[in-house]
């Protein structure tokens, strides 16, 4: 049996979080192509990803900075879209919330799908962990995503500015995003919340300075919700019937 | 096309860093072993399976390389993005296709 130090850790983090670069790196190069098409240069580009360090939301704000959006709704919407790294915080603070406070503000902005994904999976796995083996391993996982999300995003910056706005890059974006959406529909009340946010988002967009994108979001949140509810109460109803029946 | 300004920019970057930030640090940070309430929790499940779908949807019924004319052969290159999304759950196949089916729309276009 291998001996779990500190150390050894760190590397399992590092080593279990490779597969993911193929992830992120690519979505890097794009946020930087994408950005150096909306007119940014390389500084702003990696200044964005250095600053806020999470892909959807940063294509968000582009998105809607270039359709001349009012900012607190750019802001809103961006965050909006990062409202799950909060739920990610949440349920990590059981695991790592007793460490020293600069490791969990350092933990804070390490905080992506990458890395919680990972770490959750290992922290239930082998409950026996120490905090401080917990952070280790958490730092693992993102001590080479994060370098690599930074440096894509340059690459992608200079290639961009090479690249004429006349080939209509500006389609990709969505189709990236609809990537990112096909694989979170894992639930029915996924897919409500879905199709809900999809049909309420087109007739929204009469609605001035792009303030349809949070009213339609927030009616596939309710439509979501309340459908976890219905299926939740259904299935406890017909246990009921079940243990009920003769 | 360069349609906002510096100041814009850095707004929303600094905004968004501080936000994104307060949103990673507020549980970890403050709420120690505190339990959120249901409801809440249950709602901010489903926030990025609404707000993107929302946010893609006009970007595909109404393309920006036709002007904003809804196009069949946009259409169906993001049909076929999320599908291989969804069928094969891989982000990366997804975006692959994604790209392929983009270029094909600009060697025929």
């Amino acid at each position: 049996m291998a001996i779990t130090t500190t150390k050894s850790l760190f590397l399992r983090g590092l080593i279990d979080s490779l597969p993911f670069l193929l992830v992120a790196s690519p979505f890097g190069l794009l946020f930087g192509v994408l950005a150096a098409e909306a007119g940014l240069n390389v500084l702003e580009a990696l200044a964005f990803s250095l600053a806020v360090f999470a892909g959807a939301a940063q294509f968000t704000a582009l998105q809607l900075l270039q359709e001349n959006t009012p900012l607190l709704i750019v802001l809103t919407s961006a965050l909006a879209v990062n409202l799950r790294m909060g739920m990610y915080s949440a349920s990590l603070t059981p695991y790592l919330g007793d460490a020293p406070m600069w490791q969990r503000a350092c933990a804070a902005y390490m905080t992506v799908d990458q890395s919680y994904a990972l770490s959750i999976v290992k922290f239930e796995d082998e409950p026996e962990m120490t905090t401080s083996q917990r952070m280790a391993y958490f730092f693992g996982t993102t001590s080479v995503i994060a370098p690599s999300w930074m440096i894509a995003t340059v690459i992608g910056a200079w290639v961009g500015a090479q690249i004429p706005a006349s080939w209509g890059l500006d389609f990709v974006l969505p189709l990236a995003f609809l990537a990112m959406i096909g694989p979170m529909l894992r639930t029915p009340a996924h897919m409500v919340a879905c199709f809900v946010a999809i049909v309420a988002s087109l007739p929204a967009t009469l609605m001035p300075h792009n303030l349809g994108l949070i009213v339609a979001g927030l009616a596939g949140m309710m439509a979501g919700a309340q459908t976890e509810l219905w299926l939740e109460r259904a299935a406890a109803r017909s246990n009921a019937e079940q243990e009920t029946a003769p | 096309m360069n349609t906002f300004d510096q100041t814009s920019l850095w707004i929303v970057i600094i905004g968004m860093a501080l936000g994104s930030f307060a949103l990673r640090f507020a549980f970890i940070g403050f709420m120690g072993g505190r339990k959120m309430p249901d409801w809440l929790m249950r709602h901010l499940r489903y926030t990025a399976v609404a707000i993107l779908p929302a946010l893609v949807t006009p970007l595909v019924v109404w393309p920006s390389p036709t002007g904003g004319e809804t196009s069949l052969p946009h259409l169906a290159v993001a049909a076929l993005t999320f599908a291989v999304g969804y069928l094969t759950r891989n982000v990366l196949w997804a975006l692959l296709s994604g790209v392929c089916g983009f270029l094909l729309l600009f060697l025929l276009g």
